[in-house]
């Protein structure tokens, strides 16, 4: 469309990461137009008797579908969100999203807060800035951000907030909370 | 062995299996590119195209990411990795990594962002 080469776009990634069938889907779907993103997961010996290989035994590699959505703040500047798989086979997937990523958003359920443990670990180990959105489940028993934090044994500097995953409002205060917090740890590394 | 499954139309795959289309590579020649680089269509003339480098090049008259381009071609993002690896050294396009000038992103850039998400 420009006759001239256009300033390069900036494309900023932010990863959504937490146990499996905690609202990573959710909640990249009530921000953004959600699409899904086809890519490829070595296959281990996890996958036999799972994956036929029968007469395909060089193949190494199967489709996944990743959830993936795009927020265009403006032209030129686009969020990207990656939801990480949740299992623990698609580990490798994670090295390239978190390369250069802004920060991550880990999505928490108070019932079975050890899912999100690894998510946790790993972006502690890279130093990628994130924070924990606890998503209020109907029903499901609240806990005070306090114990959520000690739970979790997180630093003081990582945010840590309620949220519902089905509200877009909801939603995008995790985000904006996410990239205050990148902004944050960006000015401390100055 | 008695019954066969029967899969008419889409349902029996893609004519093309998607890494027959890159001749069963999975990683393309010189760095690895990365999921939102930015692709443009080069000035070069092309040659004979495949159909899908005729849909790559027509999807990158404006700067779109490589998820981007995954997503609207539909195939999974190894395979049109490979396919850009190939486009990129027959100089048919052009790749910007996101992280060209290595900061991570200036503070200038977030407070839009931050701006941008409070206005959604």
């Amino acid at each position: 469309m420009d006759s001239v080469l256009s300033e390069d776009p900036v494309a900023l990634k932010i990863l959504i990461a937490g146990g499996f069938g905690v609202g990573k889907t959710t909640l990249v779907g009530s921000i953004s137009e959600i699409k899904p993103l086809r890519t490829e997961e070595v296959l281990s010996d996890r996958g036999i008797g799972v994956d036929d290989l029968d007469g395909v035994e060089g193949k190494t590699t199967t489709t996944v579908a990743m959830d993936f959505g795009r927020i265009t703040i403006r032209e030129g500047l686009v969020v990207y969100l990656f939801g990480t798989p949740g299992q623990e086979r698609f580990w490798f997937m994670w090295d390239e999203l978190s390369y250069g990523a802004l920060g991550a958003v880990v999505i928490a359920d108070t019932r079975r807060l050890t899912d999100c443990f690894p998510s946790i670990d790993y972006f502690e180990q890279r130093g990628t800035p994130f924070v924990v959105a606890v998503n209020c489940f109907d029903g499901a028993e609240r806990h005070s951000i306090e114990d959520v934090r000690i739970a979790l044994d997180l630093d003081d500097d990582v945010p840590v907030m309620l949220c519902d995953v089905r509200r877009r409002s909801s939603a995008k205060e995790v985000m904006i909370t996410l990239v205050e917090h990148s902004l944050r740890t960006l000015a401390t590394a100055g | 062995m008695s019954e066969t499954p029967q899969w008419f139309d889409e349902d029996a795959g893609p004519v093309v299996r998607p890494y027959a289309l890159i001749r069963g590579r999975t990683r393309s020649s010189g760095a690895d590119i990365d999921l939102v680089a930015t692709v443009r269509a080069g000035a070069e003339p092309p040659g004979e195209l495949s159909p899908e480098q005729a849909l790559i090049l027509r999807a990158a008259q404006s700067p779109i990411s490589l998820a981007d381009l995954a997503v609207e071609l539909d195939l999974p993002v190894g395979v049109v990795r490979v396919l850009l690896g190939d486009m990129r050294d027959h100089g048919l396009i052009s790749v910007t990594s996101p992280r060209a000038g290595r900061s991570r992103t200036n503070e200038r850039i977030l407070k839009e962002v931050i701006n941008g998400l409070r206005a959604l």
